[in-house]
Protein backbone atom coordinates (compact mmCIF):
# COMPACT_ATOMS: atom_id res chain seq x y z
CA UNK A 1 0.00 0.00 0.00
CA UNK A 2 3.08 2.32 0.80
CA UNK A 3 6.48 2.89 0.02
CA UNK A 4 7.37 2.45 3.24
CA UNK A 5 5.79 -1.51 4.23
CA UNK A 6 3.87 -0.60 7.63
CA UNK A 7 3.15 -3.16 9.91
CA UNK A 8 -0.50 -4.69 10.08
CA UNK A 9 -1.47 -2.67 12.97
CA UNK A 10 -0.41 0.75 12.01
CA UNK A 11 -1.93 0.08 8.26
CA UNK A 12 -5.52 -0.12 10.12
CA UNK A 13 -4.73 2.74 12.29
CA UNK A 14 -4.50 4.78 9.08
CA UNK A 15 -6.97 3.34 7.90
CA UNK A 16 -9.37 4.07 10.54
CA UNK A 17 -8.37 7.66 10.42
CA UNK A 18 -8.49 8.01 7.16
CA UNK A 19 -11.96 6.96 7.50
CA UNK A 20 -12.86 8.87 9.60
CA UNK A 21 -11.91 12.01 8.14
CA UNK A 22 -13.37 10.39 4.51
CA UNK A 23 -16.35 10.55 6.68
CA UNK A 24 -16.53 13.96 8.74
CA UNK A 25 -15.00 16.39 6.53
CA UNK A 26 -17.72 16.26 3.68
CA UNK A 27 -19.97 16.46 6.06
CA UNK A 28 -18.84 19.58 7.79
CA UNK A 29 -18.25 21.18 4.60
CA UNK A 30 -21.40 20.42 3.20
CA UNK A 31 -23.38 21.20 6.70
CA UNK A 32 -21.12 25.01 6.86
CA UNK A 33 -21.17 26.07 3.06
CA UNK A 34 -24.67 24.40 2.06
CA UNK A 35 -27.15 23.81 4.85
CA UNK A 36 -25.77 27.12 6.37
CA UNK A 37 -24.41 29.89 4.16
CA UNK A 38 -26.59 28.55 0.28
CA UNK A 39 -29.32 27.84 2.08
CA UNK A 40 -29.40 31.47 3.24
CA UNK A 41 -28.29 32.98 -0.06
CA UNK A 42 -31.02 31.14 -1.73
CA UNK A 43 -33.51 32.75 0.91
CA UNK A 44 -31.99 36.06 0.87
CA UNK A 45 -30.45 35.95 3.96
CA UNK A 46 -26.97 35.71 6.08
CA UNK A 47 -27.13 32.31 7.77
CA UNK A 48 -24.95 32.66 10.82
CA UNK A 49 -22.26 35.30 11.02
CA UNK A 50 -21.85 35.71 14.55
CA UNK A 51 -19.23 32.86 15.17
CA UNK A 52 -15.74 33.44 13.83
CA UNK A 53 -15.67 35.01 10.23
CA UNK A 54 -18.66 35.09 7.96
CA UNK A 55 -20.27 32.50 10.90
CA UNK A 56 -17.31 29.63 9.60
CA UNK A 57 -17.36 28.53 13.58
CA UNK A 58 -21.37 27.76 13.65
CA UNK A 59 -20.53 24.60 13.14
CA UNK A 60 -18.40 23.89 16.39
CA UNK A 61 -21.31 25.89 18.47
CA UNK A 62 -24.13 23.75 16.67
CA UNK A 63 -22.42 20.58 18.04
CA UNK A 64 -21.25 21.74 22.01
CA UNK A 65 -25.04 22.48 21.80
CA UNK A 66 -26.02 19.38 20.87
CA UNK A 67 -23.48 17.63 23.02
CA UNK A 68 -24.62 19.65 26.23
CA UNK A 69 -28.65 18.51 25.56
CA UNK A 70 -29.99 16.27 27.79
CA UNK A 71 -30.44 12.39 26.20
CA UNK A 72 -34.12 12.14 26.09
CA UNK A 73 -35.65 8.63 26.05
CA UNK A 74 -39.55 8.13 25.66
CA UNK A 75 -41.10 6.22 29.10
CA UNK A 76 -42.68 3.90 26.46
CA UNK A 77 -39.65 3.41 23.91
CA UNK A 78 -37.92 0.37 23.26
CA UNK A 79 -34.57 1.70 25.23
CA UNK A 80 -31.86 -1.06 23.97
CA UNK A 81 -33.38 -0.39 20.62
CA UNK A 82 -33.67 3.07 20.52
CA UNK A 83 -29.97 3.64 21.31
CA UNK A 84 -28.89 1.04 18.54
CA UNK A 85 -30.67 2.61 15.98
CA UNK A 86 -28.83 6.05 15.26
CA UNK A 87 -25.15 3.91 15.37
CA UNK A 88 -26.96 1.21 12.92
CA UNK A 89 -27.13 4.47 10.30
CA UNK A 90 -23.87 5.93 11.17
CA UNK A 91 -22.30 2.71 10.86
CA UNK A 92 -23.45 2.10 7.46
CA UNK A 93 -21.90 5.14 6.62
CA UNK A 94 -18.62 4.46 7.42
CA UNK A 95 -18.85 0.85 5.67
CA UNK A 96 -19.88 2.85 2.72
CA UNK A 97 -16.65 4.97 2.89
CA UNK A 98 -14.67 1.80 2.85
CA UNK A 99 -14.95 0.81 -0.61
CA UNK A 100 -14.04 3.82 -2.41
CA UNK A 101 -10.58 4.80 -4.23
CA UNK A 102 -9.18 7.95 -3.20
CA UNK A 103 -6.29 7.32 -5.77
CA UNK A 104 -3.93 4.99 -7.47
CA UNK A 105 -2.52 3.60 -3.72
CA UNK A 106 -5.06 5.30 -1.74
CA UNK A 107 -7.71 3.18 -0.97
CA UNK A 108 -9.21 1.65 2.22
CA UNK A 109 -9.90 -1.88 0.58
CA UNK A 110 -9.76 -3.19 -2.98
CA UNK A 111 -11.94 -6.24 -4.29
CA UNK A 112 -13.52 -7.33 -7.22
CA UNK A 113 -17.36 -7.10 -5.56
CA UNK A 114 -17.27 -3.35 -4.94
CA UNK A 115 -19.81 -2.35 -6.42
CA UNK A 116 -22.13 -4.53 -5.31
CA UNK A 117 -20.46 -4.10 -1.67
CA UNK A 118 -21.65 -0.46 -2.10
CA UNK A 119 -25.24 -1.53 -3.09
CA UNK A 120 -25.58 -3.55 0.17
CA UNK A 121 -23.88 -1.74 2.70
CA UNK A 122 -25.97 0.79 1.57
CA UNK A 123 -29.55 -0.81 2.57
CA UNK A 124 -28.15 -1.05 5.85
CA UNK A 125 -29.16 2.43 6.92
CA UNK A 126 -32.91 1.19 6.10
CA UNK A 127 -32.93 -0.72 9.28
CA UNK A 128 -31.77 1.79 11.24
CA UNK A 129 -34.37 3.82 10.00
CA UNK A 130 -37.07 1.38 10.53
CA UNK A 131 -36.17 -0.17 14.02
CA UNK A 132 -35.45 4.00 15.19
CA UNK A 133 -39.13 5.13 14.16
CA UNK A 134 -40.46 1.72 15.88
CA UNK A 135 -38.57 1.71 19.02
CA UNK A 136 -39.54 5.50 19.38
CA UNK A 137 -43.59 4.46 20.56
CA UNK A 138 -44.68 7.20 18.69
CA UNK A 139 -46.98 7.22 16.21
CA UNK A 140 -45.61 10.08 14.29
CA UNK A 141 -42.32 8.26 14.47
CA UNK A 142 -43.49 4.69 12.98
CA UNK A 143 -45.20 6.44 10.17
CA UNK A 144 -42.03 8.24 9.53
CA UNK A 145 -40.21 5.43 9.89
CA UNK A 146 -42.70 3.27 7.53
CA UNK A 147 -42.49 5.58 5.04
CA UNK A 148 -38.83 5.91 4.84
CA UNK A 149 -38.39 2.01 4.65
CA UNK A 150 -40.94 1.94 1.61
CA UNK A 151 -39.05 4.57 -0.18
CA UNK A 152 -35.64 3.55 0.52
CA UNK A 153 -36.43 0.02 -0.48
CA UNK A 154 -38.36 1.48 -3.68
CA UNK A 155 -35.59 3.80 -4.43
CA UNK A 156 -33.08 0.83 -4.09
CA UNK A 157 -33.87 -0.64 -7.41
CA UNK A 158 -33.36 2.27 -9.40
CA UNK A 159 -29.83 2.95 -8.14
CA UNK A 160 -29.13 -0.78 -8.54
CA UNK A 161 -30.27 -0.83 -11.69
CA UNK A 162 -28.65 2.30 -13.23
CA UNK A 163 -25.11 1.10 -11.74
CA UNK A 164 -25.37 -2.13 -13.69
CA UNK A 165 -24.97 0.00 -16.65
CA UNK A 166 -22.03 1.14 -15.34
CA UNK A 167 -20.85 -2.11 -14.57
CA UNK A 168 -21.13 -3.30 -18.08
CA UNK A 169 -19.56 -0.62 -19.74
CA UNK A 170 -16.69 -1.03 -17.51
CA UNK A 171 -16.98 -5.19 -17.40
CA UNK A 172 -15.73 -4.78 -13.84
CA UNK A 173 -17.40 -4.27 -10.50
CA UNK A 174 -14.25 -3.29 -8.61
CA UNK A 175 -14.17 0.51 -8.20
CA UNK A 176 -10.44 0.81 -8.71
CA UNK A 177 -10.78 -0.65 -12.18
CA UNK A 178 -13.96 1.42 -13.23
CA UNK A 179 -11.71 4.27 -12.97
CA UNK A 180 -8.99 3.34 -14.45
CA UNK A 181 -10.96 2.20 -17.59
CA UNK A 182 -12.36 5.70 -17.47
CA UNK A 183 -9.57 7.39 -17.50
CA UNK A 184 -7.52 5.35 -19.72
CA UNK A 185 -10.18 4.50 -22.23
CA UNK A 186 -10.98 7.02 -25.35
CA UNK A 187 -13.76 8.74 -27.05
CA UNK A 188 -13.90 7.06 -30.82
CA UNK A 189 -10.29 6.89 -30.87
CA UNK A 190 -9.35 10.66 -29.00
CA UNK A 191 -8.09 10.04 -25.51
CA UNK A 192 -8.17 13.80 -24.59
CA UNK A 193 -10.33 13.41 -21.80
CA UNK A 194 -10.28 10.00 -21.14
CA UNK A 195 -13.66 8.17 -21.13
CA UNK A 196 -16.15 9.38 -18.65
CA UNK A 197 -18.96 7.55 -18.36
CA UNK A 198 -21.33 10.39 -17.72
CA UNK A 199 -21.40 11.22 -21.35
CA UNK A 200 -22.17 7.24 -22.30
CA UNK A 201 -24.26 6.95 -19.51
CA UNK A 202 -25.75 10.20 -18.92
CA UNK A 203 -29.40 8.73 -17.92
CA UNK A 204 -27.57 6.24 -15.54
CA UNK A 205 -26.01 9.25 -13.81
CA UNK A 206 -29.40 11.05 -13.67
CA UNK A 207 -31.33 8.02 -12.04
CA UNK A 208 -28.22 7.70 -9.93
CA UNK A 209 -28.92 10.99 -8.54
CA UNK A 210 -32.16 11.00 -7.82
CA UNK A 211 -32.32 7.83 -6.14
CA UNK A 212 -29.62 8.68 -3.91
CA UNK A 213 -31.75 12.31 -3.29
CA UNK A 214 -34.38 10.00 -2.12
CA UNK A 215 -32.10 7.22 -0.37
CA UNK A 216 -31.04 10.55 2.01
CA UNK A 217 -34.71 11.34 2.55
CA UNK A 218 -34.14 14.61 1.35
CA UNK A 219 -36.36 17.41 -0.24
CA UNK A 220 -37.70 16.79 -2.92
CA UNK A 221 -38.20 13.12 -1.63
CA UNK A 222 -38.73 13.96 2.19
CA UNK A 223 -41.32 12.79 2.69
CA UNK A 224 -40.74 10.65 5.87
CA UNK A 225 -39.25 13.17 7.59
CA UNK A 226 -42.08 16.20 6.48
CA UNK A 227 -41.98 18.56 9.43
CA UNK A 228 -45.41 20.10 8.95
CA UNK A 229 -47.24 16.63 9.12
CA UNK A 230 -44.91 14.13 10.80
CA UNK A 231 -42.73 16.77 12.81
CA UNK A 232 -39.38 14.94 11.30
CA UNK A 233 -41.26 11.29 11.04
CA UNK A 234 -38.21 8.66 12.39
CA UNK A 235 -36.22 11.40 14.20
CA UNK A 236 -39.01 12.71 16.32
CA UNK A 237 -37.96 11.73 19.63
CA UNK A 238 -34.34 11.60 19.71
CA UNK A 239 -32.21 14.57 21.47
CA UNK A 240 -29.06 15.18 22.37
CA UNK A 241 -26.12 13.81 20.44
CA UNK A 242 -28.39 10.83 19.25
CA UNK A 243 -30.15 13.26 17.14
CA UNK A 244 -26.59 14.60 16.04
CA UNK A 245 -25.63 11.39 14.92
CA UNK A 246 -28.36 10.95 13.04
CA UNK A 247 -27.64 14.64 11.48
CA UNK A 248 -23.79 14.10 10.84
CA UNK A 249 -24.65 10.69 9.46
CA UNK A 250 -27.33 12.09 6.78
CA UNK A 251 -25.00 14.91 5.64
CA UNK A 252 -21.66 12.17 5.86
CA UNK A 253 -23.84 9.75 3.46
CA UNK A 254 -24.56 12.62 1.32
CA UNK A 255 -21.00 13.42 0.37
CA UNK A 256 -20.04 9.40 0.24
CA UNK A 257 -23.05 8.96 -2.35
CA UNK A 258 -21.08 12.01 -4.25
CA UNK A 259 -17.93 10.19 -3.78
CA UNK A 260 -18.98 7.20 -5.47
CA UNK A 261 -20.89 8.66 -8.00
CA UNK A 262 -17.84 10.79 -9.28
CA UNK A 263 -16.11 7.45 -9.10
CA UNK A 264 -18.75 5.80 -11.30
CA UNK A 265 -19.32 8.64 -13.97
CA UNK A 266 -16.63 11.28 -13.56
CA UNK A 267 -14.03 8.96 -13.09
CA UNK A 268 -12.68 9.29 -9.91
CA UNK A 269 -9.36 10.39 -8.56
CA UNK A 270 -7.66 10.22 -12.07
CA UNK A 271 -7.26 12.80 -14.38
CA UNK A 272 -7.24 11.37 -17.64
CA UNK A 273 -4.09 9.07 -18.24
CA UNK A 274 -3.23 10.34 -21.76
CA UNK A 275 -2.46 14.31 -20.53
CA UNK A 276 0.78 12.56 -18.85
CA UNK A 277 1.22 9.90 -21.15
CA UNK A 278 0.47 7.37 -18.45
CA UNK A 279 -1.11 3.78 -19.76
CA UNK A 280 -1.78 1.88 -17.37
CA UNK A 281 -2.12 1.74 -13.06
CA UNK A 282 1.67 1.03 -12.54
CA UNK A 283 2.63 4.36 -14.54
CA UNK A 284 1.00 6.61 -12.63
CA UNK A 285 3.21 8.84 -10.35
CA UNK A 286 2.96 9.14 -6.74
CA UNK A 287 1.71 12.06 -6.93
CA UNK A 288 -1.45 11.11 -7.46
CA UNK A 289 -2.03 9.89 -4.19
CA UNK A 290 -1.91 13.24 -2.44
CA UNK A 291 -4.01 15.01 -5.79
CA UNK A 292 -6.13 12.08 -6.09
CA UNK A 293 -8.33 12.86 -2.94
CA UNK A 294 -8.30 16.43 -3.66
CA UNK A 295 -10.00 15.85 -7.29
CA UNK A 296 -11.96 13.35 -5.70
CA UNK A 297 -13.47 16.32 -3.10
CA UNK A 298 -13.51 18.68 -5.78
CA UNK A 299 -15.84 16.33 -7.58
CA UNK A 300 -17.43 15.77 -4.71
CA UNK A 301 -18.39 19.60 -3.43
CA UNK A 302 -19.61 19.77 -7.47
CA UNK A 303 -22.02 16.94 -7.39
CA UNK A 304 -23.73 18.14 -3.74
CA UNK A 305 -23.61 21.56 -4.75
CA UNK A 306 -26.55 20.07 -6.98
CA UNK A 307 -27.94 17.73 -4.51
CA UNK A 308 -28.50 20.63 -2.12
CA UNK A 309 -29.70 22.70 -4.93
CA UNK A 310 -32.40 20.39 -5.73
CA UNK A 311 -33.01 20.01 -2.01
CA UNK A 312 -33.79 23.76 -1.34
CA UNK A 313 -35.61 24.62 -4.84
CA UNK A 314 -38.33 21.92 -4.94
CA UNK A 315 -41.51 20.96 -3.01
CA UNK A 316 -42.22 17.99 -1.35
CA UNK A 317 -43.51 15.17 -3.93
CA UNK A 318 -46.76 13.40 -2.60
CA UNK A 319 -46.56 10.06 -0.71
CA UNK A 320 -48.23 8.35 -3.84
CA UNK A 321 -46.57 10.50 -6.25
CA UNK A 322 -43.51 9.44 -5.34
CA UNK A 323 -43.92 5.46 -5.32
CA UNK A 324 -44.96 5.67 -8.65
CA UNK A 325 -42.15 7.87 -9.97
CA UNK A 326 -39.89 5.02 -8.51
CA UNK A 327 -41.61 2.29 -10.24
CA UNK A 328 -43.21 3.27 -13.37
CA UNK A 329 -40.68 6.04 -14.64
CA UNK A 330 -37.25 5.33 -12.63
CA UNK A 331 -37.10 1.47 -12.71
CA UNK A 332 -38.64 1.31 -16.73
CA UNK A 333 -36.12 3.71 -18.20
CA UNK A 334 -33.02 1.94 -15.58
CA UNK A 335 -34.11 -1.35 -17.44
CA UNK A 336 -34.14 0.32 -21.02
CA UNK A 337 -31.10 1.82 -20.32
CA UNK A 338 -28.98 -1.28 -19.59
CA UNK A 339 -30.72 -3.52 -22.53
CA UNK A 340 -29.40 -0.47 -24.81
CA UNK A 341 -26.31 -0.29 -22.97
CA UNK A 342 -25.99 -4.34 -23.12
CA UNK A 343 -26.98 -3.94 -26.92
CA UNK A 344 -24.15 -1.17 -27.66
CA UNK A 345 -21.38 -3.41 -25.88
CA UNK A 346 -22.09 -6.25 -27.97
CA UNK A 347 -21.89 -4.27 -31.44
CA UNK A 348 -19.30 -2.27 -30.55
CA UNK B 1 -6.41 -14.15 12.47
CA UNK B 2 -8.33 -16.60 10.63
CA UNK B 3 -9.48 -18.65 13.93
CA UNK B 4 -10.45 -15.52 15.03
CA UNK B 5 -12.70 -13.90 12.90
CA UNK B 6 -14.52 -17.40 12.49
CA UNK B 7 -14.71 -17.48 16.58
CA UNK B 8 -16.23 -13.74 16.35
CA UNK B 9 -18.60 -14.60 13.47
CA UNK B 10 -19.40 -18.18 14.69
CA UNK B 11 -20.93 -16.04 18.03
CA UNK B 12 -22.38 -13.96 16.09
CA UNK B 13 -24.73 -16.49 14.21
CA UNK B 14 -25.00 -18.66 17.47
CA UNK B 15 -26.12 -15.67 19.55
CA UNK B 16 -28.51 -14.28 16.72
CA UNK B 17 -29.87 -17.76 16.15
CA UNK B 18 -30.46 -18.74 19.73
CA UNK B 19 -32.13 -14.70 20.07
CA UNK B 20 -34.62 -15.51 17.14
CA UNK B 21 -35.83 -18.74 19.06
CA UNK B 22 -35.57 -17.06 23.09
CA UNK B 23 -36.74 -13.22 22.45
CA UNK B 24 -40.40 -13.53 22.71
CA UNK B 25 -40.44 -10.23 20.86
CA UNK B 26 -41.19 -10.65 17.00
CA UNK B 27 -39.28 -7.52 16.39
CA UNK B 28 -36.52 -8.42 18.50
CA UNK B 29 -36.27 -11.95 17.02
CA UNK B 30 -35.92 -10.06 13.79
CA UNK B 31 -33.45 -7.82 15.24
CA UNK B 32 -31.12 -10.84 16.09
CA UNK B 33 -32.00 -13.21 12.69
CA UNK B 34 -29.99 -10.14 11.49
CA UNK B 35 -27.19 -10.69 13.24
CA UNK B 36 -26.97 -14.21 12.08
CA UNK B 37 -27.24 -13.22 8.51
CA UNK B 38 -24.44 -11.01 8.68
CA UNK B 39 -22.17 -13.56 10.63
CA UNK B 40 -22.64 -15.67 7.90
CA UNK B 41 -21.98 -12.82 5.48
CA UNK B 42 -18.85 -12.28 7.16
CA UNK B 43 -18.09 -16.26 7.13
CA UNK B 44 -18.35 -15.28 3.18
CA UNK B 45 -15.95 -12.95 3.41
CA UNK B 46 -13.51 -14.64 4.88
CA UNK B 47 -13.99 -17.50 2.76
CA UNK B 48 -12.82 -15.19 -0.29
CA UNK B 49 -16.63 -14.73 -1.71
CA UNK B 50 -16.62 -11.63 -1.24
CA UNK B 51 -19.85 -11.48 -4.22
CA UNK B 52 -21.83 -14.05 -2.14
CA UNK B 53 -21.28 -11.96 0.95
CA UNK B 54 -22.84 -9.10 -0.60
CA UNK B 55 -25.94 -10.79 -1.93
CA UNK B 56 -26.54 -12.13 2.19
CA UNK B 57 -26.46 -8.30 2.80
CA UNK B 58 -28.44 -6.70 0.12
CA UNK B 59 -31.22 -9.46 -0.28
CA UNK B 60 -31.45 -11.04 3.40
CA UNK B 61 -30.52 -7.91 5.87
CA UNK B 62 -31.31 -5.48 3.36
CA UNK B 63 -34.87 -6.52 1.71
CA UNK B 64 -36.24 -9.45 3.80
CA UNK B 65 -35.77 -8.78 7.37
CA UNK B 66 -36.93 -5.24 6.31
CA UNK B 67 -39.88 -6.79 4.74
CA UNK B 68 -40.49 -8.99 8.24
CA UNK B 69 -40.33 -5.63 10.03
CA UNK B 70 -42.53 -3.57 7.86
CA UNK B 71 -45.45 -6.38 8.06
CA UNK B 72 -44.49 -6.76 11.56
CA UNK B 73 -45.47 -3.13 12.51
CA UNK B 74 -47.90 -2.85 10.08
CA UNK B 75 -50.05 -6.14 11.36
CA UNK B 76 -49.48 -4.45 15.16
CA UNK B 77 -48.35 -7.72 15.93
CA UNK B 78 -45.64 -6.01 18.00
CA UNK B 79 -46.46 -7.53 21.16
CA UNK B 80 -45.03 -10.67 22.94
CA UNK B 81 -46.79 -13.79 22.15
CA UNK B 82 -48.20 -16.07 25.03
CA UNK B 83 -46.03 -18.87 24.51
CA UNK B 84 -48.81 -21.19 26.29
CA UNK B 85 -50.88 -21.40 23.77
CA UNK B 86 -50.51 -23.25 20.78
CA UNK B 87 -52.69 -22.49 17.85
CA UNK B 88 -51.92 -25.43 15.54
CA UNK B 89 -51.52 -28.78 18.01
CA UNK B 90 -48.64 -31.23 16.10
CA UNK B 91 -46.52 -28.08 15.45
CA UNK B 92 -43.94 -28.65 18.07
CA UNK B 93 -43.79 -32.38 17.92
CA UNK B 94 -43.16 -31.79 14.24
CA UNK B 95 -40.89 -29.38 15.17
CA UNK B 96 -38.98 -31.37 17.48
CA UNK B 97 -39.03 -33.85 14.78
CA UNK B 98 -37.36 -32.12 12.25
CA UNK B 99 -34.53 -30.17 14.27
CA UNK B 100 -33.39 -33.25 15.74
CA UNK B 101 -33.08 -34.72 12.60
CA UNK B 102 -31.05 -32.12 11.16
CA UNK B 103 -28.93 -31.90 13.85
CA UNK B 104 -28.15 -35.63 13.58
CA UNK B 105 -27.98 -35.65 9.94
CA UNK B 106 -25.00 -33.28 10.03
CA UNK B 107 -23.75 -34.65 12.46
CA UNK B 108 -23.36 -37.94 10.83
CA UNK B 109 -22.02 -36.07 7.67
CA UNK B 110 -19.51 -34.34 9.95
CA UNK B 111 -17.83 -37.46 11.45
CA UNK B 112 -18.36 -39.59 8.46
CA UNK B 113 -16.50 -37.33 5.82
CA UNK B 114 -13.83 -36.24 8.75
CA UNK B 115 -11.08 -37.65 7.25
CA UNK B 116 -11.74 -36.53 3.94
CA UNK B 117 -12.04 -32.96 5.60
CA UNK B 118 -8.50 -33.23 6.83
CA UNK B 119 -7.29 -34.78 3.43
CA UNK B 120 -8.63 -31.36 1.75
CA UNK B 121 -7.94 -28.72 3.76
CA UNK B 122 -3.97 -28.58 2.76
CA UNK B 123 -5.55 -28.35 -0.85
CA UNK B 124 -6.87 -23.76 -1.17
CA UNK B 125 -3.15 -22.31 -0.33
CA UNK B 126 -2.17 -24.64 -3.32
CA UNK B 127 -4.86 -23.72 -5.59
CA UNK B 128 -4.92 -20.01 -4.98
CA UNK B 129 -1.66 -19.60 -6.78
CA UNK B 130 -1.73 -21.93 -9.23
CA UNK B 131 -5.47 -21.96 -10.47
CA UNK B 132 -5.83 -17.60 -9.96
CA UNK B 133 -8.76 -17.88 -8.14
CA UNK B 134 -7.27 -14.84 -6.45
CA UNK B 135 -7.29 -13.40 -9.98
CA UNK B 136 -9.21 -10.21 -11.20
CA UNK B 137 -13.11 -10.69 -10.74
CA UNK B 138 -12.01 -14.57 -10.98
CA UNK B 139 -15.05 -14.60 -8.39
CA UNK B 140 -17.69 -12.92 -10.25
CA UNK B 141 -16.59 -14.19 -13.81
CA UNK B 142 -17.12 -17.48 -12.65
CA UNK B 143 -19.61 -17.31 -11.23
CA UNK B 144 -21.55 -15.60 -14.03
CA UNK B 145 -20.14 -18.27 -16.98
CA UNK B 146 -21.26 -20.60 -14.64
CA UNK B 147 -25.07 -19.61 -14.49
CA UNK B 148 -25.44 -18.69 -17.68
CA UNK B 149 -24.03 -21.95 -19.23
CA UNK B 150 -24.51 -24.82 -17.56
CA UNK B 151 -27.30 -23.78 -15.69
CA UNK B 152 -28.86 -21.66 -18.00
CA UNK B 153 -31.87 -23.49 -17.76
CA UNK B 154 -32.23 -23.48 -14.07
CA UNK B 155 -31.88 -19.62 -14.17
CA UNK B 156 -34.46 -19.07 -16.46
CA UNK B 157 -36.90 -21.45 -14.49
CA UNK B 158 -36.38 -19.42 -11.55
CA UNK B 159 -37.04 -16.27 -13.59
CA UNK B 160 -40.05 -17.45 -14.36
CA UNK B 161 -41.05 -18.34 -11.11
CA UNK B 162 -40.39 -14.90 -9.56
CA UNK B 163 -42.03 -13.66 -12.67
CA UNK B 164 -45.07 -15.67 -11.32
CA UNK B 165 -45.37 -14.53 -7.94
CA UNK B 166 -45.19 -11.08 -9.10
CA UNK B 167 -48.09 -11.24 -11.47
CA UNK B 168 -49.90 -13.08 -9.23
CA UNK B 169 -49.24 -10.86 -5.91
CA UNK B 170 -50.45 -7.53 -8.87
CA UNK B 171 -53.54 -10.00 -9.49
CA UNK B 172 -54.89 -10.90 -6.26
CA UNK B 173 -53.55 -6.70 -4.80
CA UNK B 174 -55.53 -5.41 -7.61
CA UNK B 175 -59.05 -4.40 -6.81
CA UNK B 176 -61.18 -4.34 -10.08
CA UNK B 177 -63.20 -0.96 -10.27
CA UNK B 178 -66.77 -1.59 -9.39
CA UNK B 179 -68.55 1.34 -10.71
CA UNK B 180 -67.17 3.78 -13.57
CA UNK B 181 -67.23 6.61 -10.32
CA UNK B 182 -64.66 4.56 -8.33
CA UNK B 183 -61.53 4.30 -10.99
CA UNK B 184 -60.24 7.39 -9.45
CA UNK B 185 -57.78 5.13 -7.44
Amino acid sequence: MFAVDLPYWAQSLLRVLGGTVAVLLPAGTIVYLFLFKMMSFMQSRLGPMEAGPYGSMQLFAEVGKWLQKEDIQPAKADKRIFKMAPLIVLVSTFLLVAVVPFGPDAYFTNFDAGVFYMLAVSSISTLGILIAGWSSANKYSLLGGLRAAGQLIAYELPMVLAVLGVVIQAETMNMQTIVLRQNAGAMFGWNGLGNPYILTQFVGFVIFMIAVQAELTQAPFDMPIAESELVSGYMTEYSGFRFLIFFIAEFATAGVFALIASVLFLGGWGVPFSWFGWHGVNDVANWMNIAGPLIMFTKMMVLTFLMMWVRFSYPRFREDQLQRFAWKVLIPVALLNIMVTAVLKVVF
Amino acid sequence: MQLFVFICAGLMILTGAIGVIVRSHPVHAALSLILTLFGVAVMYVAQEAQFLAAVQVIVYAGAIVVLFLFVIMLLGVDTAEDLRIEPFKLQRKFAMLVGGGVIGLVTIAAISSRDNLALVKPLPSDAVGSVEIASHDGNIRRLARDLFSDHVLAFELTSVLLVVAVVGTVLLARRAPKSPSETTS
